[in-house]
């Protein structure tokens, strides 16, 4: 019997499959060599025959890309504004925050059976606070002061930590998690498609974005922390200590890591190392949108998820590594960030 | 011979060679040692990571039975393991394990640019390397060596044998395919041989698209392929990346059939119930009805608390197949063991029928399988999520239907 993939080939008769290659230039060694070679079809499909129409249809999956872009903004958005939390007020790189965010995730899988998804929304988060405050009080409390590269190397030896833990509890394959049943489905505007479960996703960053807002633009606690931000010096001389303040907003920035976590739960793998995958990007939102602003790192959040949604449609091959150029060009043109504040001590 | 060396190194070590100049003069330890090694390298981290954690399981398993049925020839085996991490660290572990530590084999990997790098240091060396996880044809084709056996499946083998129920599903002649593709060497060469495939079969592309191996979410590409309407999406991904796109697939609902052409079943268990869904190919699963397949699914189950995958088979088939080589040639060098490897020896691979090497390419000639997700309310527990074709190619068929030609593998061996 004759199996088709035998049979002979219309359109690439008996080529040796080295002339077959279609890949241009040397055979990448790396598993990340190949990155950026950019596709070799453009995606969207243009019907020749209609240009009016093609032009249109295009429109649409642009728009439709920016929307999505914004929901996975609205995760960036949920790691990228408790780190520049810590890096603001406390000089800390953390390094470890994707881990605070992986863990997050599996205490979802650990949880819900007892607690449904719903108490793991609010369980996970007070869970990993609770281990935040631990961390900061036994860690990060002795490194404020100190040369960043300290805190740098500090929270780089907690994130392996973190990930070889997750990797010795729960096994390094990736664990299975659903959708809740409720959340479950599509909503169809006009002739977009959205997730139900991502406008969930988006309600969770909006209450939770907003809370951080209030608590740090409309309370005492929050002029404190901005004046920390600023000139902690001042601060001390004030009479304030600081140290309660920091415990506070490590606390609140890696509960907000463990939200993310949760809600990425039932759409991506929960595996050990899903903490090391979030991280880069949400340090390029930090560096993006400046430290110090919070609008800032909303900005940059959404325009990140915005700009990779639109690299998918042009430019697949380019669509991570086109955040990396965009935080590149933003370097060059504000070397603080699209909304940085001048912060003396970082200067 | 060895073993009359033994009583003399009993009485060397309680005559006061104490463990500290044992482990100062390894060398001397290693001359006078009876076990035999075996060099286990696989990626434990990154985005392969949890394929790797399977294929050590299982290696250990295979040297753990092999030991307790009296070791090979009356001599332990002795596993050694490591991370392979990237194609530079592989090729310098290699190198360690074949020059300092004296391996009878390296076995493992899945990643086919570390492999390639591997098999180099294996050549040069002369010891056998077992490739258990890596699939680009090049591999066995191009840059085929005399002292690299491949376990693993090509990618032109998975490709042809879920093309196979492809064709009977009447998803090819005239159809259109949207595919995405793991932005490496494996995507890539996988990407060419789907191309031959379909083309060869009359299938076009409404797209294929090339997703960065660090992209975690698809819903961006999804929007893209809800637009095409394609006839069927394909899926060339690796690692991490096809538990993700099955659990965002299922999020978006699209209602376009899906199938795979690389595979491992850990990451549709990762997806879950529900969410995995489509057609995939696998070397084998924890189904098979074979006495030997029970045997190890049971022995694994047992001793890890969860059934093995394909991944596992791999490495437990290769540490198996080294112990016969080295019993039946009587003989850990590499040479004497290519040429019995070459000679058809053949093979319990756990499945119907036996395998063998061919000599040709050195690629493991076996049986394959077309696995398709059950819908979820016949998923019975989390491991059972599949139903699976009968073994490929069927019993009445030769066994290298779907192995590559001669000229499409194109290997000239040296050495």
């Amino acid at each position: 019997m004759r199996l088709p993939g035998d049979a002979p080939s219309p359109v690439a008769p008996a080529a040796p499959p080295l002339a077959a290659d279609p890949l241009p230039g040397p055979r990448p060694l790396s598993p990340h060599a190949g990155r950026g070679q950019g596709p070799r079809f453009p995606g969207a499909p243009f019907r020749k025959d209609n240009r009016d129409h093609a032009a249109v249809m295009f429109l649409t999956l642009a728009v439709e890309q920016v929307v999505n872009g914004l929901f996975l903004g609205a995760i960036y958005l949920l790691i990228a504004l408790g780190l520049s939390l810590i890096f603001s007020l406390g000089g800390i790189v953390n390094l470890a925050h994707g881990a605070f965010f992986a863990i997050g995730a599996y205490l979802t899988i650990v949880l819900s059976p007892y607690v449904g998804f719903g108490g793991a929304v609010v369980a996970a988060p007070a869970l990993v606070g609770v281990l935040g405050l631990v961390v900061e009080r036994v860690l990060f409390r002795r490194f404020y002061r100190s040369d960043p590269i300290l805190s740098l190397l500090l929270t780089f030896g907690l994130a392996m930590v973190a990930e070889q833990a997750l990797r010795m509890i729960f096994g390094a394959p990736p664990l299975p998690y659903g959708i809740p049943q409720a959340l479950r489905g599509q909503i169809f505007v006009g002739d977009f498609i959205l997730s139900r479960y991502r406008l969930t996703i988006l309600a969770a960053v909006v209450v939770a974005v907003a809370a951080v807002w209030f608590l740090l633009q409309r309370t005492t606690f929050g002029r404190v922390v901005r004046a920390g931000v600023q000139n902690p010096d001042m601060v001390a001389a004030l009479g304030i200590s600081l140290k309660p303040y920091m415990a506070a907003v490590v606390v609140i920035s890696v509960g907000l890591a463990a939200l993310a976590g949760v809600m990425l739960a039932p759409i991506s793998g929960v595996h050990p190392a899903m903490g090391a995958e979030v991280l880069t990007g949400a340090f390029v939102v930090v560096v993006i949108g400046g430290l110090g602003s919070f609008w800032g790192v909303v900005a940059a959040a959404l325009i990140v998820g915005v700009v990779r949604g639109l690299m998918v449609l042009v430019y697949p091959g380019f669509a991570e590594a086109a955040i990396y150029a965009l935080m590149a060009v933003i370097l060059l043109v504000r070397p603080r960030g699209l909304f940085g504040e001048r912060i003396l001590r970082f200067e | 011979m060895t073993q009359g060396m033994n009583p003399t190194r009993r009485r060397l070590m309680q005559g006061g060679l104490a463990a500290g100049a044992a482990l100062a003069m390894p060398a001397l330890v290693r001359a006078q040692g009876e076990a035999i090694r075996i060099g286990h390298l696989t990626p434990r981290t990154g985005f392969l990571g949890p394929l790797g954690e399977y294929a050590v399981a299982a290696a250990q398993l295979a040297a753990e039975e092999i030991n307790a049925a009296g070791g090979i020839n009356g001599r332990r085996l002795e596993l050694l393991t490591e991370d392979s991490v990237n194609p530079q660290t592989a090729s310098s572990k290699a190198e360690r394990y074949i020059e300092r530590d004296k391996v009878a084999a390296v076995v493992g990997e899945i990643s086919s640019a570390s492999a390639l790098a591997i098999g180099q240091v294996a050549q040069r060396g002369r010891t056998p390397f077992f490739n258990t996880g890596a699939n680009s044809d090049a591999l066995r084709g191009q840059d085929c060596k005399r002292f690299m056996f491949h376990i693993e499946g090509a990618n032109s083998m998975y490709v042809k044998a879920v093309g196979r129920s492809l064709v009977q599903d009447g998803l090819v002649k005239g159809r259109k395919w949207y595919s995405l593709t793991a932005d490496y060497a494996f995507g890539h060469d996988l990407l060419r041989v789907a191309k031959v495939f379909m083309q060869g079969n009359g299938g076009t592309f409404a797209a294929d698209e090339l997703v960065p191996t660090d992209a975690t979410d698809f819903s961006a590409y999804l929007i893209k392929i809800r637009q095409a309407k394609p006839d069927l999406v394909i899926s060339n991904l690796a690692g991490n990346q096809i538990t993700n796109f099955l659990k965002q697939y299922a999020e978006y609902g699209l209602p376009f059939p899906i199938a795979g052409f690389g595979f491992d079943t850990a990451l549709a268990w990762g997806a879950g119930p529900g969410n995995f869904a489509g057609t995939w190919p696998c070397l084998w699963h924890h189904k098979v009805d074979t006495p030997s397949a029970k045997a190890f699914v049971a022995a694994f189950t047992k001793k890890y608390g969860k059934p093995p995958e394909n991944q596992a088979w791999g490495d437990y088939n290769a540490v198996r197949i080294v112990a016969q080589a080295i019993r039946e040639a009587k003989s850990t060098e590499g040479p004497a063991l290519v040429s019995y490897l070459e000679g058809g020896a053949k093979f319990d691979v756990l499945k119907p029928r036996p395998g063998y090497f061919r000599a040709r390419d050195h690629q493991l000639i076996s049986e394959m399988y077309a696995i398709t997700a059950l819908p979820a309310d016949k998923v019975k527990d989390k491991w059972d999520i599949f139903s699976s074709s009968p073994a490929l190619p069927g019993p009445n068929e030769d066994l290298e239907v779907l192995a590559p030609t001669a000229e499409e593998a194109g290997c000239r061996m040296e050495g």
